[in-house]
């Protein structure tokens, strides 16, 4: 009885109605260096990060890989290529310093993060997260590093691993996602400037979130972050990743690569919360995110993509499980919102190779205004991945009528003891469900903030309750004015 | 309180209100009655603010203020409350978030803050009690896999959480079984008071055994053609709608 009490309580307070808003810029002296891309850059990117020459020549590998590669375009998005030389590929916020505590922060920086109604403070005092901040290209501040190292969990930029877990990192860098992978692939290794590195030892489970909050702030810049999430055998770890970006005219490149190991018995639980500048109502400005994340799953182990996508003006964008090891276990959970302009083409491919592997796809596609938006998925099942189990949805819910929703799944079976299964729906969000809200007092926007909200429910219930506000609350940022 | 005049709306160019007057004065049931198609659920529609129908003439004063003028949400903030003859779907929304959400409005526009969870949640609670509802109904889905009567019944349990000041039922007994009818006529009995003021839309007579209307209305073929206290109702149980409305006919030309 106590218990049901409680759960109902848990359920009211997670319906919120303050609402945040993104467009602002924080002033900083950046250490920035020249437009373009050549060998040199490369070297002078590796250069001012103190590399070893290991690092340098693996960044000049991918250089090379990349210039003998095409910008993919079987995407269905549109979009202006970008021009690769008119982009920044380093920039440092200063001062470089490196912080004790939180409260060393930079006064400018702290305020940008007050406004996006995340105070860094409150955040550690209340949700036991441990913030490693991305601002730009280098890790500002990083908080718990202390906590977390008495168990044995490195977590810090990585940059910092290359330097100090030089091992580790030589070890997995690029073995989920090889340089060569994709085009997007071999410019970020060939040319990211930080991200996160992770590695949670063997049977341990991480006791927080860990979480990164990534926002681009320098006009014009690239940002390439590269993260690096290890998970030993049988540990445990729920790592959070969320981004905001400031208001901008011209378009943004974004191409991160994120791999994830999962060792025998490991789970890792990966959730995103994206809400990148996704140009303005005509379609002018907005981010490119263009990104790779994948993890290989071992014997026994679990990972898991939660994201929410709302912002940037294209995604492309597939979170990936290989399951090779036997019984091991792939999930995502998939809500990707486009409105006015945006174009999103994301979705999974799930790759089984280990013997009774399973995954799970659930994924919902919110299309409003003149938006497109794409799931396209794979599931594939190799032929010793016996008595494999998929189970794929892939639901959208249209707004109006001027915007688009597609859906590419590709299944592969190459076994018959396997079994894939696969259901889609399309809708449309009723007039009688607005009505019926209207009559009892909750307004049109607030309305179909809810319907959003109750159909994005499998997969927000997925998130861990912080995020899972947070992402709420970007829904109805995101659909405001969507329906007139 | 609520006050119609020569209210003329339909949908397209199909007329189906063709000229309504009712008043309803605080602290009155009134009831209006009628075969199929005789506009009773158009008008319930209108007066909530459905825009499906266009309203062609005339108005809905409410305290003064005409509800034409006003959005749907609008006019719920006033006190004008519609209990659906076909509750909607909401998938994925728990009846509690729904409550909460139409409250915190409800509040918002009367300048309050959210209400606390502690609050609601025995608010709730008592309100469920008045329904007989069973415990772990609050976080079902919004009419998800309901029956017609557990719809029926979350209508009214909405009404007794928002507390507005002119109830409208539409067809509320129908689907409902006898058990169910009694609970929840007597859960709108207990909600009455001398400040609000209820109509109930129906077709038979039964409701109207445990809920006692102090006006009964005929309305027939989009205007009311016959008005009367609660004798009126067992009248028509009794001879059915065909002495009145064959009157009306002859007086209105069909």
């Amino acid at each position: 009885m106590k218990k049901e009490e409680l759960s109902e309580d848990e359920l009211l307070d997670q319906v919120t109605s303050t609402e945040y808003k993104y467009g602002f810029t924080t002033k900083m002296d950046s250490d920035t260096i020249p437009k373009g891309l050549s060998e040199d850059v490369v070297r002078l990117i590796s250069k001012k990060k103190n590399e070893p020459e290991w690092m340098l020549k693996y960044r000049l590998e991918a250089y090379k890989i990349w210039l003998s590669m095409e910008e993919p375009d079987w995407a269905n998005v549109k979009y202006k290529k970008p021009n690769y030389q008119d982009i920044i590929y380093y920039s440092a916020p200063q001062p470089k310093k490196k912080l004790d505590s939180l409260d060393d922060l930079d006064p400018e920086l702290k305020k940008t993060f007050d406004k996006l109604g995340i105070s860094v403070n409150e955040q550690k005092r209340l949700s036991n997260v441990a913030v490693d901040i991305v601002m730009d290209s280098v890790s500002v501040a990083t908080s718990f590093k202390s906590t977390l190292a008495k168990l044995g969990i490195i977590f810090c930029s990585i940059s910092e691993a290359i330097q100090e877990h030089p091992e580790l990192v030589k070890r997995y860098l690029g073995t989920v996602v090889p340089s060569g992978d994709n085009f997007f692939s071999a410019l970020n290794a060939a040319v990211f400037s930080d991200g996160s590195f992770c590695y949670i030892p063997k049977g341990s489970k991480c006791p927080m979130e860990l979480s990164t909050y990534f926002r681009i702030n320098e006009a014009g810049t690239g940002q390439f972050e590269r993260t690096l999430l290890i998970a030993d055998e049988g540990s445990y770890v729920s790592y959070l990743e969320g981004c905001t970006a400031p208001q901008r005219d011209e378009n943004q490149l974004h191409a991160a690569v994120v791999e994830l190991i999962a060792l025998d018995n490991a789970e890792i639980k990966y959730s995103t919360v994206q809400n990148w500048y996704p140009g303005n109502k005509d379609g002018i400005g907005g981010v490119f995110n263009f990104v790779t994340k994948r993890g290989i799953c071992h014997k026994n182990s679990k990972i898991s993509w939660t994201q929410v996508e709302t912002g940037s003006a294209v995604t492309w964008k597939y979170p990936s499980c290989i399951l090779k090891g036997d019984n091991s276990v792939g999930e995502f959970f998939s809500v990707a919102v486009t409105n006015n302009f945006q174009q999103a083409d994301t979705g999974t491919k799930m790759i089984h190779l280990g013997k009774n592997s399973k995954s799970t796809i659930i994924a919902k596609g919110i299309c409003a205004g003149k938006s497109d938006g794409s799931y396209r998925g794979l599931v594939h099942i190799s032929k010793g991945a016996k008595n494999s189990r998929n189970f794929s949805q892939c639901d959208s819910l249209l707004m109006g009528d001027k915007c688009g929703s597609h859906t590419f799944p590709y299944i592969e079976v190459k076994n018959n003891s396997s079994q894939v299964e696969h259901e889609a729906t399309t809708s449309k969000i009723g007039e009688d469900q607005i009505f019926y809200c209207n009559q009892r007092g909750i307004g049109t926007e607030e309305a179909i903030a809810l319907i959003v909200n109750g159909y994005c429910k499998d997969v927000l219930n997925q998130l861990p309750m912080e995020f899972a506000v947070e992402a709420q609350k970007l829904l109805e940022i995101s659909l405001e004015g969507s329906v007139g | 309180m609520l006050k119609i005049n020569d209210l003329k709306a339909g949908i397209e160019d199909v007329e189906i209100l063709k000229g309504i007057n009712l008043s309803v004065n605080k602290g009155e049931v009134h009831a209006i009655m009628g075969p199929n198609g005789s506009g009773k659920s158009t008008l319930s529609a209108v007066i909530a603010g459905n825009e499906t129908y266009e309203v062609n003439s005339g108005s809905i004063l409410f305290d003064g203020e005409d509800l034409l003028d006003l959005d749907p949400d609008q006019r719920a903030h006033k006190g004008v409350f519609l209990s659906f003859q076909y509750p909607v779907e909401i998938p994925g929304i728990s009846v509690s978030n729904f409550i909460k959400a139409a409250i915190t409005e409800k509040r918002k526009v009367l300048g309050l803050g959210p209400i606390s969870a502690k609050e609601l949640l025995s608010s709730m609670k008592e309100k469920m009690e008045l329904l007989s509802m069973k415990k772990g109904y609050l976080s079902r889905n919004m009419n998800e896999g309901f029956s017609g009567g557990e719809k029926k019944r979350n209508e009214i349990f909405q009404m007794a959480m928002l507390e507005p000041k002119l109830a409208i039922l539409d067809e509320t007994d129908s689907g409902l079984d006898i058990d169910a009818l009694r609970i929840v006529a007597n859960g709108v009995n207990k909600l009455k008071s001398k400040e609000n003021a209820t109509i109930i839309i129906t077709h038979y007579q039964r409701l109207l055994d445990y809920i006692v209307p102090d006006f009964v209305h005929v309305l027939h073929n989009g205007r009311i053609i016959k008005s009367g206290g609660k004798e009126l109702a067992h009248e028509l149980e009794e001879k059915g709608y065909d002495w009145v409305t064959k009157e009306a006919d002859e007086k209105w030309g069909y």
